[in-house]
């Protein structure tokens, strides 16, 4: 009987810093015989060379649909492949597509072999686009504070308004107007820059 | 005020224009519909987010549906065909170096399938000759209009599309590049991904869909079978919204305003010049040369958006053909049921809107544009023909697979 750790494993992902943490979480889970791409051109190639067991790829790949042709004229691939999900196992196929991953196996394989690689997957997917998620708040954020900074200064020079009085008339003005304080700072640079005063 | 929530997948294609307009200009929520579109990266996100109920419906591949209730797909949800999305609108481009072959064997800028047809099978029979790979040609997807007319097409100027060349899958926004990396000789693909070709000088539009077969179905709405079930008001209200998209962007005072809003970057996002020769039909097909094709893409006229049932069993009968799918009662009744004129005629009748008598025709039968019996307003249907002359006939579909075989007509 082969060990879990012998399952070959193909990860398809053109996320690298993804990818790379997906390889992590399997190596850490004792699986050994991992190879990562992240150019689907070379697939049809890789398949043949690495023969994988399961294949997992991000639902952001538009080469899916390449993918899956592959597995229906099995030239390159040899052995019968089907997408991992049981069709009974609905919460699987949801928390997939939620977490934007899919996987495809070769019919056969036990189911107990490959959840725990399908629920790997998904969970570093969901931390992954949360990190994501997180990193672009930040960087909204930052994006916010300097359009305040650019509009205090043009209210500073233009009305000759203290930086405390320009940074409470803009709160003021995004209060009457029920907007967000960068809103109103977008509008007045924007303008601004239209009116070549924003120097 | 809207009663009803609905997000529809789409991909980044000409013919998403009826969900785009419903959306954009407003139809969608004259009928109380709050209409949410999600731009998707493959069929196969398409057909998975319909299935676990992230879109209650979907811009999809006309043979797409049937393939999910016939169960041919890795992951399938029942799915219904309640309308389509317009007829036409695909196109066969080659490279520059097969062009240049084809014009030795007698091709022209004309687009005509049987000429351009019989120099591929000339540049076939000489590479052959010479030893040289074979010609390798991309569609989008195994159960797409497109794998079916390609395949029809060359089968029909006696090229074995399983024998003589090879036909790989690729996402339509790499085709281009492909084409220009010399990965692939040629494609079948929706706009605007063949102009894509023209512009960037990288290829030769070889025929079109529209002269393959006139009238064809290329996409259709797509819903989830239970949500339909369960919401048929939301349904009916999204199909009137679609007829009215529909109605609008088949006026040609709006194409210029259809380009622009197809080509913003949540969309197509490509430039609004590129939607152009499919919606007026004057298609730059390379070099210097122009053809105007008449009705390469219908949204709305000949019953465009009509789902008919001899489109679906004519669909099913490639599948046949090309071995995805062994023919037996059981599967032809599931293929004729995918599609479902009983719900677009329900919605739709009450708007007065031209409806035909039948539910399904003989494809083919149609050589001129014809005006039928219609329930309310008149309509015209046709001409519907294929280049080859075959005729289909929706009740004698055995004869129909008994006849076809991998190369030569049905």
């Amino acid at each position: 009987m082969q060990s879990s750790t012998s399952l070959a494993i193909l990860v398809i992902d053109e996320n690298r810093i993804r990818a790379s943490i997906i390889e992590v979480g399997l190596r850490e889970s004792g699986h050994d015989n991992v190879t990562v791409i992240h150019d689907i051109s070379a697939v049809a190639h890789t398949i043949a060379a690495t023969n994988p067991d399961v294949i997992v790829i991000d639902l952001e790949n538009p080469n899916r649909d390449v993918l899956e042709n592959m597995f229906q004229l099995s030239r390159a691939v040899k052995r019968p492949v089907a997408m991992f999900v049981d069709r009974a196992d609905r919460a699987s196929i949801e928390a997939a597509v939620e977490a934007g991953v899919s996987a495809y196996v070769v019919d056969g394989l036990k189911r107990e072999r490959v959840k725990p690689i399908l629920d790997m997957a998904i969970s570093r997917f969901n931390a992954f686009s949360r990190l994501t998620r997180e990193l672009e708040e930040a960087r909204g954020e930052l994006e916010s504070r300097k359009l305040i900074e650019r509009a205090k200064g043009i209210l500073m020079r233009s009305k000759g308004l203290s930086e405390q009085d320009a940074y409470a008339l803009l709160r003021k003005t995004a209060m009457n107007q029920n907007r967000k304080i960068a809103e109103i700072a977008q509008s007045l640079v924007t303008a601004a820059g239209l009116l070549g005063e924003d120097q | 005020m809207s009663d009803h929530q609905i997000i529809a997948g789409f991909m980044p294609l000409l013919d998403s224009a009826l969900l785009v307009t419903a959306k954009e200009k407003g139809f969608a929520e004259r009928e109380g519909v709050d209409l949410a579109l999600v731009r998707e990266t493959s069929w196969a996100n398409i057909r998975d987010r319909l299935a676990v109920g992230h879109f209650q419906v979907a811009h999809m591949l006309a043979p797409m549906p049937i393939a999910c209730n016939l169960g041919l797909t890795p992951l399938a949800s029942r799915t219904i065909a309640p309308l389509a999305l317009g007829l036409g609108g695909n196109a066969v481009t080659v490279s520059n170096a097969l062009w240049a072959e084809m014009e030795r064997h007698g091709a022209r800028a004309d687009l005509d399938p049987a000429r351009a047809g019989a120099a591929v099978k000339a540049v076939v029979a000489a590479r052959a000759d010479a030893k040289r790979p074979q010609l390798r040609f991309a569609v989008v997807h195994p159960h797409s209009g497109h794998n079916y007319e390609l395949r029809y097409w060359l089968a029909a100027c006696g090229v074995d599309p399983d024998r003589d060349i090879e036909i790989v899958i690729l996402p339509p926004p790499l085709m281009a590049d492909a084409l220009g990396a010399g990965n692939i000789d040629g494609y079948c693909v929706g706009e605007p991904w063949s102009t894509a070709a023209v512009v960037a000088r990288r290829g030769h539009i070889a025929t079109v869909k529209a002269a393959i077969w006139k009238g064809s179905p290329e996409k259709v709405l797509g819903a989830q079978a239970l949500w339909a079930e369960n919401h048929p008001e939301a349904l009916t209200a999204l199909l009137r919204a679609l007829y009215r998209a529909a109605i609008w962007c088949a006026d040609p005072g709006n194409r210029d305003e259809l380009a622009a809003i197809l080509a913003r970057p949540a969309y197509v996002d490509r430039p609004a010049e590129w939607m152009m020769p499919a919606l007026s039909g004057n298609i730059d097909v390379g070099g210097a040369d122009s053809v105007f094709v008449e009705e390469f893409f219908v949204p709305l006229a000949k019953a465009a958006t009509f789902p008919w049932k001899s489109h679906a069993l004519w669909l099913y009968t490639q599948m046949v053909r090309w071995g995805q799918i062994g023919h037996d009662q059981a599967n032809e009744k599931i293929a004729r049921e995918t599609y479902r004129p009983d719900i677009y005629r329900a919605a739709l009748e009450p708007l007065g809107v031209a409806l035909p008598g039948a539910n399904a025709k003989v494809e083919g039968a149609l050589k001129h544009a014809t005006p039928v019996g219609s329930a309310g307003a008149s309509l015209t249907l046709g001409p519907d023909g294929f280049f080859d002359g075959g005729l289909f006939d929706p009740d004698k579909v055995d004869d129909y697979i008994a006849a076809q075989s991998r190369s030569g007509a049905a």
